[in-house]
């Protein structure tokens, strides 16, 4: 696992346990990191994610986006864990993987630092509601924060 | 219409940036072409035969004139003078380049325009009825709610990354103007109860294996409206097949599952994410509302009654005056009832004949942002024909808008007829293609202006793609016609039956193909066929649809 390269905004100490598959998971039920590759059904961690420490969710190539609907999926479920994207992790899609709630990110080509804060702060809003905290700006305009 | 607030402003500023930067590091060597491909595209840069391609939303087709201008001094200042409409209602330049791109996002930024998503496996700029807000049918202007889904759309973090291209419908009327239930995603306002909700039709499209969309859900309250889409296109970015790009549509998932289970699951995601807090309040919706009101001199008619009120009327058209100059012909083919008896929506073609069609030079544009200055409350419209309405202009000014038309060559009075051909750029300009489009669709027009049969053949939808992705919409043609490839020549096919409308259906290929002008003549003897067969007040489409495919088949291989 590339650790040296990887990303994380989070302050707790990283699990550093390597990640079973799903499958893998489904009979080894003391694992604490899995890991979903694309085709795998997010769904099926709904009812273990107290005892995960770590999701690692794969990305093979940065076009596949089926990643980012597991990621919500996770977040939505109430995941507080670690959620990591492996893989063709790229710069221009880090804001829109943190909106979905991955905090941690492991790419194959190590991306620098300040790219990727630069990346986060590229947006001064959003238009949605995610996984995120940040507030849409329909909620900005409707009293959740100044008027105009 | 929409005003941009700061908010929508920062984030297309932000925009802009963001694709200066990607722009830079590609150009420096620091993004490879695979890495900066989707992000390009996501921003309207297509690579084609001879340049970089430019495509500028303009959502649901509505601009200004102030817009319209901007776009004349894009064409002229980075382009070659002119734009090319397109069936999505958006427009395109030809000719960019790679270093120009970000100052012309920076350009559009500055009224209120930009090209986010207008290409890439993202969901595009959404599409709407062309007489929206203006025509006598409907239950409400359908912009509002495209506008709430526009922004709900843009930069959405889960949905950048989808199989395929998602383009997204909003209609408000039983008649479909817009070829709504062609598209992933296609919604019908209507009334139930005197309430207004959304039927949701989902998984249509053209392409090389159209399909018409099934009604998925017949009422989606207003304020679930992105609650629903969410799940929708969720259900399509989880299970959309992502092993072969020709599959990938959410039409084929829709049709492999069957409607009843991407139904099920979507009703599934649904319930989930009504807990999730998505949706918009009401209250922005309604805040939307209130930039498309009418303005208030076409609230009332002269008679004093309410024109919402008002269905159409036969004799809402335009004014009966013998002139002899062309004018009546012009207003009688070119102009749509209006909501307001006073008014009528003006269609101006950009089909003259032997043109190329949705071509418009910076020139016509600044004479299109005038006249909507002038006679339409600033308000311009493109249609998915490929032509430009002006949506409210009073009866009285038709004479002297017809004139400023005709002066500046868009006065063609053919607005459904044989001449208004939809064609895609093809060959001439496009890396996909098979055949060229543009030639085909100016030697029809060209025939068809000199044999005179247009005026006796009435309304007649032909519509021309040059390959097998149907961007020139050739399944939904009464006449449809599209280019392949046949052994390194140039072929073409002739489809009958199609209609993109409320009676949607796929045209059906009349059997082997034609050469450059063989096919010309193809048309013309499907036509005269028509013109044999009829009976009284049927269109082509009526009589195709009475008598079928024999009689055609017939005279086309005898």
């Amino acid at each position: 696992m590339p650790e040296a390269t990887t990303i994380r905004l989070r302050d707790d100490t990283p699990c550093m346990e390597p990640a079973v598959t799903l499958e893998a998971f489904a009979e080894q039920t003391n694992a604490v990191a899995v890991r979903i590759e694309p085709g795998g059904d997010a769904r099926e961690l709904l009812a273990h994610l107290d005892r995960l420490a770590r999701v690692d969710i794969a990305f093979p190539a940065f076009t596949d986006g089926r990643g980012y609907s597991a990621a919500r999926i996770l977040r939505e479920a109430g995941f507080a864990g670690e959620l990591r994207a492996v893989g063709d992790v790229l710069v221009d899609q880090l804001a829109y993987m943190r909106r979905c709630g991955f905090d941690a990110f492991a790419p194959d080509a190590p991306i620098d630092m300040a790219d990727a804060e630069a990346a986060f702060a590229r947006f001064p809003e959003v238009y949605q509601s995610a996984a995120d905290p940040r507030t849409p700006i329909w909620a900005l305009r409707h009293g959740d924060g100044d008027d105009r | 219409m929409y005003a941009y607030d700061r908010y929508d402003q920062a984030m297309v500023d932000a925009r802009v940036a963001e694709f200066r930067d990607q722009c830079e590091r590609r150009l420096a060597g620091k993004l490879t072409e695979d890495q900066f491909k989707p992000l390009r595209l996501m921003n309207g840069l297509y690579l084609q035969l001879h340049a970089y391609m430019l495509r500028v939303a303009i959502p649901y087709g509505t601009l200004n004139g102030g817009q319209m201008r901007m776009l004349a001094t894009i064409a002229e200042k980075y382009d070659r003078g002119y734009g090319h409409f397109t069936t999505r209602q958006n427009i395109q330049y030809n000719w960019i380049k790679l270093e120009d791109a970000a100052d012309i996002l920076a350009d559009l930024a500055s009224v209120e325009m930009h090209a986010i998503q207008t290409s890439g496996n993202c969901i595009r700029n959404i599409s709407s009825d062309h007489f929206a807000g203006a025509a006598a049918d409907e239950v409400a202007d359908p912009r509002p709610y495209a506008e709430l889904l526009r922004q709900w759309s843009s930069f959405h973090p889960e949905f950048s990354y989808l199989p395929r291209k998602f383009k997204i419908c909003v209609i408000a009327s039983e008649q479909d103007r817009a070829a709504m239930r062609l598209h992933d995603i296609g919604i019908r306002i209507v009334g139930r109860d005197g309430e207004l909700g959304a039927q949701f039709y989902v998984g249509g499209g053209m392409g090389r294996t159209p399909m018409i969309a099934p009604l998925i859900r017949d009422f989606v309250p207003l304020d679930q409206l992105v609650t629903y889409s969410e799940a929708a296109l969720r259900v399509y970015n989880r299970y959309g097949r992502r092993d072969n790009k020709y599959k990938a549509r959410i039409k084929i998932l829709v049709h492999e599952l069957g409607a009843e289970e991407y139904t099920r699951q979507v009703e599934e995601e649904f319930a989930h994410l009504l807990e999730q807090g998505v949706e918009p309040p009401l209250a922005e919706l309604e805040r939307i509302k209130g930039f498309f009101e009418l303005p208030s001199p076409l609230r009332h008619s002269r008679e004093g009654g309410n024109p919402a009120e008002g269905a159409v009327r036969e004799e809402s058209g335009p004014p009966d005056q013998v002139r002899g100059d062309g004018f009546e012909s012009w207003a009688r083919h070119n102009t749509h009832a209006h909501r307001n008896p006073d008014y009528v929506s003006a269609i101006v073609s950009l089909k003259p004949v032997g043109g190329i069609p949705g071509d418009a030079t910076a020139d016509q544009m600044r004479v299109l942002a005038d006249l909507a200055e002038q006679y339409s409350f600033d308000e311009l419209r493109v249609m998915h024909t490929q032509n430009v309405v002006l949506p409210h202009v009073a009866k009285d000014d038709l004479p002297a808008l017809w004139q400023a038309l005709s002066d500046a060559g868009m006065g063609t009075p053919n607005a459904d007829l044989m001449g208004d051909i939809i064609a895609c750029p093809g060959l001439d300009y496009c890396s996909l293609a098979n055949a060229r489009s543009i030639p085909i669709a100016q030697r029809i027009s060209e025939r068809f202006a000199a044999n005179g049969k247009e005026a006796a053949l009435g309304e007649l939808k032909l519509k021309i793609s040059g390959c097998i992705n149907a961007c020139g919409h050739h399944h939904a043609g009464h006449i449809g016609i599209l280019g392949v490839d046949r052994k390194g020549t140039e072929n073409y096919q002739l489809l009958l039956g199609g209609s993109e409308a409320e009676d949607t259906s796929l045209a059906k290929i009349t059997g082997p193909g034609f050469d450059e002008r063989g096919i010309v003549d193809a048309v013309e003897t499907a036509a005269d066929v028509y013109l044999r067969e009829r009976e009284d007040g049927e269109r082509f489409l009526d009589t195709y649809r009475r008598i079928g495919m024999a009689p055609f088949k017939e005279a086309l291989y005898a």
